[in-house]
């Protein structure tokens, strides 16, 4: 109590003084409720830092190993807790450290706020030690992105970041700061951001293409329902079910669609995609309306776009204007936030039941159970398969961790047979397909939400390309429960190689490290497990460890993942081996 | 089939923008033949007008990624029919003795040109009109040697009723500027 009231009246007292334009960063960040910030320290941004310093009992700052991972794990936390991620990098390097993870948060829609140091004005364009061009660079990868030069611009600035982040379609921001402006003072005061004119974030919805919608629903006779990030975004989980238990149809999930209905729903058929499940893929080409709900219509979604559902009348329930009709043409488009939408659209739905129709969907699960999850998640061969470990980690967690995954075929594996009981408990990279994603965004995701078990799914490559943030992870002691899927191989390439190009394994056997002494080194706990019968009490092992544990499993070399839909093929032609 | 479109962008004035809404066209592998910005009738917004060569789906898309840049108004995509445009373009011409100044000024009133200055021995030519129009007088004009020839992006307004300052009236009775909470 005696800290809270002295913590206002210090606001107070600055809001009356003149302060560094690197001060007014800290305090514009703690305006909007900033909790925590992941970055790393350098030349031009170290004003910021010096300010930083005296409110660390407000804010938590993470110092990962790397701007890369700074950035991964702020998309980690805002992923799993719907705020967005706060990142700081220093000007030239610090900053071209950032652009994948900026890229990444683009393409998958995370909100962050990400705030770099920049050489004095004076010497823009001078090629000054670590000056480089953040604004151009950052341009095709950030929702929005803005110099600052002056600090009488840093609280308006901040507040646009903010806005502009987290509003509409969420997207990641840079404001480079000029080093100048952190040091020169000023007289702060911070208003809110609630819009600017040339910005329309929530496009209101027109009702009768609502009705246009509810029309086609309630006429068909095999309407189909495929959702996507859009509705954990617009935390329209409640309203999806809501749509589909009253009309009773089939949905299958995008692969950051996963989460936002839990696994077990009577009505969740499944996941879409290149390694999604049979039913969903193969049904997409026979049902009459297909109903698109905050999904963008990926390629690896839809696979060969031209023999794509072309029997359906497609309905899109859509924020952004530039998805419809990108990839797929509509007959319907319901333009406006998903929690809205579904709202609107179930209120003008009939109720029916579709059981022939979903019949279909389970008899398609029977034969993909038949013909490839029976042997993944009970295996009778020696090897240890990637599947047997998801499932036993749904087992030991109820269902009920974030699962984290980097890119690959544990990363497949992982999401097709991952539980989900609540929402926001996917955490993946998927439009940019990240290798290196996936430690620090389990780091992120940890601070983000403490009180929830983080699991961390990693290949063996992946694990390497980030490896530095369990130093990270050890410093904070952030509980991440680390499991590397360990087949010494780049095994999603090799599988291509095996597949498509005659078993010419070019370039994608690994000869790696022991991570268990490597793991240990950096002070986290690790152990290795390779056999059946010690697989159960190694995770049991792990989980009950309070802190941060790596477990390694040493996986068959070469498992595929299937099923498949082949690169440029329809996903009618999806295979099963 | 490829033609020819012109999109104009209403958008605020922001440093960068053009560089934001350029990369857009170069990630499609799309060329843009000209580019004009100016400010436009309505203070403080900008008019950007871009041509560019394309098929109609992929310009309507490009379109609507450029409307989607938070600080972009709005973007219109009219064909040659839609529209009513120009350009103009500048001739520079060295008087020496070798040139014959009244078959230059037949030349001159023939492509409905005017001789803008004359500056010593040098004259400067105007002409506004279509790409065609500037490029005919261009190949009158090589007998008499140029000695240097610009032509400016194309400027266009739309035949009909223009729908922006309606919309412009919308955004901002939709939207308040900064506000303090
Ligand atoms: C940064 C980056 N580089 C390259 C790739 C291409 N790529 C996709 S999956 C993969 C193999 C991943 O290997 P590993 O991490 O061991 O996972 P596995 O597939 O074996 O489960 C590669 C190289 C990528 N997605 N990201
Ligand atoms: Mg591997």
């Amino acid at each position: 109590m005696n800290m809270q009231t002295l913590t206002v009246e210090k606001e107070v007292e600055k809001r009356n003084e003149v302060i560094t334009g690197a001060e007014a960063v800290i305090l514009s960040l703690l305006a909007e409720d900033t909790d925590t910030i992941f970055g790393y320290p350098g030349g031009a941004i170290m004003p910021i830092y010096d300010a930083l310093y005296g409110y660390l009992d407000r804010v938590h700052h993470v110092l990962t190993r790397h701007e890369q991972g700074a950035i991964h794990a702020g998309q980690g936390y805002a992923r799993v807790s719907g705020k967005p991620g706060v990142v700081f990098a220093t000007s030239g390097p610090g900053a071209t450290n950032l652009i994948t993870g900026l890229a990444d948060a683009k393409i998958d829609s995370t909100p962050l706020v990400c705030i770099t140091g920049q050489v004095p004005f004076a010497m823009l364009g001078t090629d000054a030690f670590q000056e480089t061009d953040v604004i151009s660079l950052s341009m095709p990868v950030t929702k929005w992105n803005y110099q600052v030069t002056k600090p009488e611009e840093i609280p308006a600035a901040i507040a646009k970041a903010f806005y502009i982040a987290t509003s509409g379609r969420p997207g990641p921001v840079v404001l480079d700061i000029t080093k100048d402006a952190q040091f020169a003072t000023f007289n702060f005061d911070y208003k809110k951001c609630r819009g600017f004119r040339s910005y329309n974030p929530k496009p209101s919805i027109d009702i009768e293409s609502v009705k246009a919608a509810a029309e086609l629903i309630n006429t068909a006779k095999r309407p189909y329902v495929l959702f996507g990030q859009g509705v954990i975004l617009s935390h329209a989980e409640k309203e999806l079910a809501a749509f589909v238990e009253k009309t009773g149809i089939p949905a299958a999930w995008t692969l950051l669609g996963l989460s936002a209905m839990p696994t077990d729903h009577p009505l969740n058929v499944g996941m879409l995609g290149m390694h999604g499940n049979y039913g969903p893929n193969k049904l997409t080409n026979e049902c009459d309306v297909l109903i698109a709900v905050g999904m963008r219509f990926d390629d690896r979604v839809t696979g060969n776009v031209s023999t794509y559902a072309k029997q359906a009348k497609v309905i899109h329930l859509e924020i952004d204007p530039a998805e419809i009709d990108k990839n797929v043409k509509t007959e319907v488009a319901v333009l406006g936030d998903a929690k809205e939408s579904l709202r609107l659209l179930t209120e003008h739905c009939h109720a029916n039941e579709h059981t022939e129709w979903l019949d279909k969907f389970h008899e398609h699960a029977r034969i993909e159970h038949e013909k490839v999850i029976q042997a993944e998640l009970h295996p009778s061969k020696e090897g240890l398969t990637m599947g047997e470990v998801i499932r036993r980690v749904n087992d030991l967690t109820d269902g009920d961790a974030v699962v984290v995954t980097d890119v690959g075929q544990h990363q497949m594996v992982a999401c097709r047979y991952a539980h989900f009981k609540k929402s926001k408990s996917n955490i993946t990279s998927g439009g940019l397909g990240t290798m290196g994603f996936c430690l620090p965004a389990a780091l992120g995701a940890k601070l983000g939400a403490p009180g929830r078990e983080v699991v961390a799914v990693i290949g063996d490559g992946g694990f390497q390309m980030t490896i530095q943030e369990l130093g990270t992870i050890f410093q904070v002691q952030a509980a991440v429960k680390i499991i590397i899927l360990n087949n010494e191989f780049l095994g999603m390439v090799r599988q291509w190689q095996q597949l498509f190009f005659d078993k010419r394994y070019s370039s994608t056997e690994l000869v790696n490290p022991d991570f268990v002494a490597v793991t240990k080194g950096f002070g986290v706990e690790a152990s290795r497990v390779t056999e059946r019968d010690k697989l159960d009490s190694s995770l049991k092992a792990m989980f009950d460890h309070p802190g941060p544990y790596l477990l390694e499993v040493v996986v068959e070399k070469e498992d595929n993942v299937f099923p498949m839909v082949p690169s440029g093929a329809s996903v009618d032609e999806i295979r099963l081996e | 089939m490829k033609k020819i479109f012109t999109i104009v962008i209403f958008t605020e004035n922001k440093i960068g923008l053009l560089s934001r809404i350029t990369s857009l066209f170069t990630q499609r592998h799309i060329n843009i033949e000209s580019l004009t910005t100016s400010e436009s009738e309505y203070t403080g917004i900008h008019r950007f007008t871009v041509v560019i060569h394309e098929v109609e789906d992929k310009t309507k898309k490009v379109v609507k990624q450029i409307e989607k840049q938070v600080e972009v108004l709005k973007a219109f995509c009219f064909t040659d029919e839609d529209t009513i445009y120009s350009e103009i373009a500048l001739y520079k011409i060295r008087l020496d003795e070798t040139i014959d100044r009244v078959a230059l000024e037949a030349v001159v009133n023939t492509n409905g040109a005017f001789i803008k200055e004359e500056i010593g021995e040098f004259l400067i030519i105007e002409k506004t009109g279509h790409k065609e129009q500037t490029h005919q007088l261009f190949e009158e004009l090589k007998p008499f040697k140029i000695q240097g020839f610009v032509r400016s992006g194309r400027v266009s307004l739309s035949r009909t009723f223009s729908t922006f300052s309606q919309h412009l009236q919308y955004l901002e009775t939709h939207s308040k500027e900064i506000i303090t909470q």
